[in-house]
C-alpha cells in the first residue's frame, strides 16, 4: 500500500520538476509536426468538413506555419479549442500556436501570458438581425435578446455598446459560437453578435440567408491575430514573419503559379530575398532559405488565400475591404524585407 | 513506544512528508509556469470590473459591477436552481414512486416505463433534447401563447404576472409569520397532549387552516393591498411581470425529471421494504387505510428512502453544472466565461470547489437531521 | 373399531366473476373508484402521448430517402440518421482506414461476452480487458506499423466507449487501492485517501473535466504534452475512481471481522489477507452496483462534448449542423438516447442478474 502510493508521488514528481524554456521551434521540430489551434467551426476561418479536414483563412496560416518549417503543408495538429481554453491552451504549450479569429488586446498581450504576432484580419463587431424586423441600426435594439458567445471581447464590446448607447437589452450568453448561432436560428434572439467576417459565414448556414441581414455600422474594432507564448521571442519572430512573407508575396505579385519562375528569372532583389534566392533571411529565424518559397508555391499568397477562403468565389462572398493592400485602399501593410 | 509502532510512524512522517514535498513541489512548477508567462495571479480580479452580461439574476447586477459580485449571482444561481429542482424532482420522484405501489397495473406500467427510459439516458442528452427541441417548437413573441390569463409561453421564455405588494402588505407577510408560529405552537400542544392523553387531535388539518385563514383575513382587512403587474408584449419582448427564461425552464425541467426518475426508485424500494405483515396486522387492528399510511408504512419508509435520497440531491446540486450547455448562468458557466477573460483558471476553480463542498455539506447535515428524526428511537 | 378419517369436501368453485381474465382486469384495473379513475386517466394518457409518437417514429416517418423527401413527411427522418451512421459511430475518423475501429468494437463485444457468460477465470478476465484496451489503443491510435491518427480525429461512439471502457479499468484498481486506504490504521494514508474521495465526490464532473483540460497542463512541466483526449481520461479516471471506492468500501465493511481475525490466526500477512480473503468476498458483493458505476460513467462520458470533444452526442449535435440535412435534431438525439438507452438498459439487467445469482450462492 504506502510503497504503491509512494511509488506513485515519485513518478508524479519525476513529471513535474520545475519547468526550463526549451524554444518551441525546436520541440515543433522535433516532434516533426505542428500543434495549431483552431476553432470549433467557423466557415472561412476554421471549419472542419464531414472526414475532419480543416479548411478556411486561419487554417491556412497554420499551414503556412508548418510548411515554412517542414516544408510540408500536411504535418499540422489542428486542436479545435473552446473559448475559454484558445488563451490556456498557448500559456500551457498544449498547442505551439493559436490561429483562431483571437481579437488582439492589451490585457491578453500583458497580463495573460500570450504575445500577439501580426495582424490578418481586421474585423469589427456587428449585429445580424431579421429582416422581417426592419432593424437598420444597431441602436434601435433596444429591449431586445441578442445571442453571444462567452469569454471573448464580443461580450465585453456589447455590454460596453448597451451602456454608451443606455440600452437595455437581454444578452444571452452561450458557451460556444455555434450554440449561439442556434439559439438566434431558433428564434430565441432578436439578434446575433459577433465579428462581421464570422456574421457573414454564419448567415450562409442559415436556411435563407436572404432573409437575415448584416448591420453595416461596426460597434468595435477587432484586430485578429495569431497567438504565441509570451517569452519566447525566437518562436513569435517565425510566425510573425510568415504572414510578413505572405502579405509581402502579395505586393510583390508572387503567387503559387509563378514562384518558381520568379526566383529563377526576377530581377526585383526584394523577390530574390523572400525567396530565398539571396540573402539568408530563412536562418534569421532557424529556417531553411527556401521557407518562404515552399509557403508560396504550396499555399500561395495572402490574396490567394483569402480569395480562396472568403472571397468571391465562395459563400461567403467577402470584399477585402479593410483587408487589402493599402495600394487597394486597404490597412494590410508588411514591415520591410530586408 | 515498541518497535513496531515507531516502524508505522517513520514510515507515516515519511509519507506525508513526500505528500507535502510533492503539493510544495508542484506549486513551484506551477507558480514558475505562470511567471515565466507574465500570467497574473491571485484574487485581485474579483474586484476589477466585470462587464459580461448575465440575463439571470437575483440579486442587482449589471456589468459593470465586480468580477466578485458576478461570481456571486452566478453561486446563487445554482443554488436558486438547486432549490426549485430539489423540490420538483422529489414531487416527480414520490408520485412516480409511489405509483409503481399503487396496485392499479396500468398506472405501474407507465411509472415503469418512465422510471426506465429516464435513468437510462444521459441527462445532458435530456437537457440537449429539451432546450433544442422542445423549446424550439414553442410559439414566437408575437403568437405567444397566453395559457392562462396574463401568462404567457413564448420561445423568449415563460411570462407570469408580478404580485406588487402595496402599502399595508407588511400587514400580510407580519400575519404569515403569526400562523407559522402559531401552527408550530399548536402541533407541539397536540403532541404533549397526545403523549399525555393518548389523544390525536386532527394537527394537519387545524394548521392548514390557520395557515390560510389568519393571513386571508388579514389581507382582506387591510384592504387587499396587492396588484398584479402584467407582461405586455412591447416592442421586441414582453415588458413587465416576471420571466422564467427558456435556458432555466429547460434546466429545471430536465434535471426534474431526471432526477425524479431515480428519487422514484428510492420511493418504491422503500415502500417495499415495509415487511408486507405490519401492514396487515394494521388491518387487523382496524386502523384506517390513511392512518396506516401515515403511521406504519411511511416512517419505515422513509428510514430507507433518505439516505438515498440525500445522495440524489448532492448528484442533483453538482448536475446543475450543466446549465453550461445550454447558456444557463450559473457559477461554473459564468466562472468559465471569466477564465475566458482572464485566464485565471486555477482561482476560478478554487473558488468552485469551495463552494460546491459547502453546498454539499450543508446538504448533508440537513438530511443527517431529517434522517435522525426517522430513525428508530430506543427507549 | 373403525377409524373414520375426516374428508373435507372439495373446495366449492369461486363464486362467478371472481376467476380468469374479469377478475384479473378487475383486481388490477378497477379495483375501487380511485383505480378506475386512474385507469380511465392513464388510458387517456397513453392515448394522448403514445399515438402521436408512434405516428412520428414509424408511421410518418421516412426510412430510405433524402432530405427532400423527409422535409414533406410528418414524421421523423431515420433517412438521415442512416446517410450519417458512419460519422455516428467513428466520427471524423479517417474513412478509409474504418476497418481498424470496427475491430476494436468487435473485440469489445467478444470480450464483454467472454465475461458476462462466464466462460473463463476471473484472472483471465483480467488479462483479456487489459489486453482489449491495448489493442484498441493500438488499432484506433495506430503506430507499430499501422498508420497513426492523431486523437484530435477520434470521435462518435467509438470515443464515447473507449473513455467509458478505459475509464471503468484503470479506475476499479484505483478505487480499490483508495477505499484499502481509507480502511487503513495509518491514519495519514487514510486522511489522504479520505480527502481524495470526498473533494473529488463533492465536485462536479464538469469541473474535473475542465480543470483537466485547463489546469493539468500549468502543473505539468513544459515538454509533457498530452492530447485533450488523455488529459480528459486522466479527469474520467479520477472522477469515477473516488465513487467506486465507495462502492467498494461498502463491501469491505460488510465483510465480518472473523474473516480477519481467521486469516490473521492462519499467519497469512496483510496482503495475503487483503487479495486472497477480503476483497474477493467484498467484491463479489458489490458486484451490481459497480456495474451501476459502469452505466454512471457511460453516461457522464457525455458531458466532454463541453470542452469541444466529439463524442456520441457531440457528433449528433453536429451532424444535426450539416447544411444538407437541416433541421433534424430531434432525430439525432433520439438515436443518440436510443443507443445510450439499450446499453444502459442492458447493463442495468445484467446487473439485477448478478445480484440474483450473488443472492442465490449466499443462501
Amino acid at each position: 500500500m504506502k510503497f504503491k502510493n509512494l511509488f506513485m508521488a515519485g513518478t508524479f514528481l519525476a513529471a513535474s520538476v520545475a519547468s526550463s524554456f526549451a524554444g518551441t521551434l525546436e520541440d515543433v521540430k522535433a516532434r516533426g509536426i505542428l500543434n495549431c489551434g483552431v476553432s470549433e467551426g467557423v466557415p472561412g476561418f476554421s471549419n472542419p468538413d464531414a472526414s475532419g479536414n480543416w479548411a478556411g483563412l486561419d487554417s491556412d496560416i497554420c499551414r503556412a506555419v508548418a510548411t515554412a518549417i517542414f516544408n510540408d503543408a500536411n504535418k499540422v495538429n489542428f486542436v479545435p479549442l473552446a473559448s475559454k481554453q484558445k488563451i490556456l491552451a498557448v500559456v500551457t504549450g498544449q498547442v505551439d500556436l493559436t490561429s483562431r479569429t483571437t481579437t488582439w488586446t492589451m490585457k491578453r498581450d500583458t497580463k495573460e501570458g500570450v504575445d500577439f504576432t501580426t495582424i490578418v484580419f481586421y474585423d469589427g463587431q456587428s449585429f445580424m438581425v431579421r429582416k422581417s424586423t426592419g432593424i437598420a441600426d444597431a441602436k434601435q435594439l433596444n429591449g431586445a435578446s441578442i445571442c453571444v458567445t462567452a469569454g471573448t471581447t464580443t461580450e465585453l464590446n456589447l455590454t460596453d455598446f448597451a451602456a454608451s448607447n443606455n440600452l437595455k437589452i437581454e444578452a444571452v450568453v452561450f458557451e460556444g459560437k455555434k450554440e449561439a448561432v442556434n439559439a438566434y436560428k431558433a428564434g430565441r434572439c432578436d439578434a446575433l453578435t459577433t465579428d462581421t467576417s464570422q456574421l457573414t459565414a454564419f448567415r450562409t448556414t442559415m436556411k435563407d440567408p436572404a432573409e437575415h441581414v448584416i448591420l453595416t455600422k461596426l460597434i468595435s474594432k477587432e484586430p485578429l491575430s495569431p497567438l504565441v507564448r509570451h517569452g519566447d521571442n525566437k518562436w513569435k519572430d517565425l510566425v510573425t514573419w510568415v504572414i510578413n512573407g505572405l502579405i509581402t508575396a502579395e505586393e510583390l505579385g508572387v503567387t503559387q503559379a509563378n514562384a518558381v519562375d520568379m526566383l529563377k528569372s526576377s530581377k526585383n532583389p526584394t523577390v530574390q530575398r523572400l525567396l530565398g534566392g539571396s540573402g539568408d533571411f530563412g536562418p534569421y529565424i532557424g529556417l531553411e532559405k527556401d521557407w518562404m518559397f515552399n509557403v508560396i508555391s504550396k499555399l500561395g499568397n495572402y490574396s490567394e488565400i483569402y480569395e480562396r477562403n472568403l472571397g468571391k468565389s465562395t459563400p461567403l462572398k467577402m470584399e477585402r475591404g479593410a483587408n487589402a493592400l493599402p495600394r487597394d485602399g486597404g490597412l494590410l501593410y508588411a514591415p520591410a524585407f530586408r | 513506544m515498541t518497535i513496531r509502532s515507531f516502524y508505522s510512524f517513520a514510515l507515516q512522517f515519511m509519507f506525508m512528508a513526500l505528500v507535502v514535498w510533492a503539493i510544495y513541489a508542484l506549486m513551484v512548477t506551477t507558480k514558475a509556469n505562470l511567471e515565466a508567462r507574465d500570467v497574473e495571479s491571485g484574487f485581485g480580479f474579483l474586484s476589477q470590473r466585470a462587464g459580461i452580461p448575465i440575463n439571470v439574476s437575483l440579486i442587482d447586477y449589471s456589468p459593470s459591477d465586480t468580477y466578485g459580485r458576478a461570481f456571486l449571482v452566478g453561486i446563487i444561481n445554482t443554488i436558486y436552481t438547486a432549490i426549485v429542482v430539489i423540490i420538483l424532482a422529489t414531487i416527480i420522484g414520490v408520485l412516480m414512486g409511489v405509483a409503481q405501489v399503487s396496485g392499479n397495473l396500468l398506472i405501474t406500467k407507465i411509472a415503469e416505463t418512465y422510471v426506465e427510459i429516464l435513468r437510462n439516458v444521459p441527462v445532458l442528452l435530456i437537457l440537449l433534447f429539451i432546450y433544442g427541441v422542445v423549446l424550439a417548437g414553442l410559439p414566437s413573441v408575437r403568437l405567444a401563447w397566453e395559457f392562462f390569463p396574463d401568462g404567457f409561453l413564448t420561445q423568449r421564455g415563460v411570462y407570469f404576472p408580478r404580485p406588487v405588494p402595496l402599502k399595508g402588505f407588511n400587514l400580510v407577510i407580519l400575519a404569515m409569520f403569526a400562523a407559522v408560529v402559531f401552527s408550530v405552537l399548536f402541533a407541539r400542544w397536540a403532541k404533549n397532549k397526545k403523549n399525555q392523553t393518548g389523544h390525536t387531535l386532527p394537527v394537519i388539518r387545524t394548521n392548514l387552516v390557520i395557515l390560510l385563514v389568519i393571513p386571508a383575513v388579514v389581507f382582506l382587512l387591510a384592504g387587499q393591498p396587492l396588484e398584479w403587474d402584467a407582461p405586455v408584449l412591447r416592442g421586441f419582448n414582453f415588458k413587465g411581470g416576471m420571466k422564467l427564461t427558456p435556458e432555466f425552464v429547460a434546466l429545471v425541467l430536465g434535471l426534474s425529471i431526471y432526477r425524479g426518475a431515480f428519487i422514484a426508485e428510492n420511493v418504491r424500494s422503500g415502500i417495499l421494504a415495509v415487511p408486507k405483515g405490519e401492514i396487515e396486522a394494521a388491518k387487523a387492528i382496524g386502523l384506517s387505510p390513511n392512518r396506516i399510511i401515515r403511521s406504519i408504512t411511511l416512517p419505515q419508509a422513509l428510514r430507507t428512502i433518505i439516505p438515498a435520497t440525500t445522495n440524489d440531491y448532492a448528484s442533483l446540486v453538482k448536475d446543475s453544472s450543466l446549465a453550461i450547455a445550454i447558456g444557463f448562468a450559473d457559477m461554473v458557466s459564468i466562472g468559465g466565461t471569466m477564465i475566458g477573460q482572464n485566464g485565471q483558471a486555477l482561482e476560478v476553480i478554487a473558488i468552485w470547489m469551495a463552494v460546491y463542498l459547502t453546498i454539499n455539506l450543508i446538504i448533508s447535515v440537513l438530511m443527517n437531521l431529517a434522517n435522525s428524526k426517522f430513525q428508530i428511537v430506543e427507549r | 373399531m373403525t377409524l373414520s378419517v375426516f374428508q373435507p369436501a372439495p373446495d366449492l368453485p369461486p363464486p362467478p366473476g371472481q376467476t380468469g381474465l374479469w377478475r384479473f382486469v378487475r383486481e388490477h384495473f378497477f379495483k375501487d373508484a380511485t383505480s378506475s379513475v386512474l385507469t380511465v386517466l392513464g388510458l387517456l394518457f397513453i392515448y394522448s402521448i403514445a399515438e402521436p409518437l408512434f405516428s412520428w417514429f414509424f408511421l410518418d416517418a421516412v426510412f430510405v430517402g433524402d432530405a427532400k423527401t423527409c422535409n414533406q413527411a410528418d414524421g421523423a427522418c431515420w433517412a438521415f440518421v442512416g446517410s450519417q451512421v458512419k460519422l455516428f459511430l467513428f466520427g471524423p475518423f479517417p474513412r478509409d482506414i474504418l476497418w481498424r475501429p470496427s475491430l476494436a468494437g468487435g473485440l469489445l463485444a467478444a470480450v464483454f461476452a467472454v465475461t458476462a457468460l462466464r466462460l473463463v477465470s476471473v484472472r483471465y478476465m483480467v488479462l483479456l480487458w487489459c489486453a482489449l484496451v491495448l489493442v484498441s489503443y493500438w488499432l484506433i491510435g495506430g503506430g507499430y506499423g499501422l498508420q497513426p491518427v492523431p486523437s484530435t480525429k477520434w470521435g462518435g461512439l467509438m470515443l464515447t466507449l473507449l473513455l467509458a471502457v478505459v475509464g471503468i479499468l484503470f479506475s476499479v484498481p484505483i478505487g480499490i487501492m483508495l477505499a484499502l486506504g481509507r480502511r487503513s490504521k495509518f491514519g495519514t494514508i487514510s486522511f489522504l485517501s479520505t480527502a481524495i474521495i470526498e473533494g473529488t465526490r463533492g465536485i462536479p464532473l464538469i469541473t474535473i473535466i475542465f480543470m483537466a483540460t485547463i489546469l493539468l497542463p500549468l502543473f505539468l512541466s513544459d515538454g509533457v504534452q498530452l492530447g485533450t483526449v488523455f488529459r480528459v481520461q486522466i479527469g474520467i479516471i479520477l472522477f469515477s475512481s473516488a465513487y467506486i471506492a465507495e462502492v467498494v468500501r461498502g463491501g469491505l465493511q460488510s465483510i465480518n471481522r472473523g474473516q480477519h481475525e481467521a486469516a490473521n490466526a492462519l499467519g497469512l500477512s496483510y496482503w495475503q489477507t487483503t487479495g486472497l480473503v477480503i476483497l474477493p468476498q467484498a467484491l463479489a458483493k458489490v458486484l451490481s452496483p459497480l456495474i451501476g458505476r459502469c452505466i454512471a460513467l457511460l453516461k457522464d462520458t457525455t458531458l466532454v462534448i463541453v470542452i469541444g470533444l466529439l463524442d456520441f452526442l457531440g457528433i449528433a449535435k453536429a451532424a444535426a449542423q450539416n447544411p444538407e440535412w437541416l433541421g433534424f435534431e430531434a432525430e439525432a438525439l433520439v438515436f443518440t438516447a436510443a443507443v445510450f438507452w439499450v446499453m444502459c438498459f442492458g447493463l442495468s439487467r445484467y446487473g439485477r442478474s448478478l445480484e440474483k445469482t450473488g443472492a442465490e450462492k449466499n443462501h
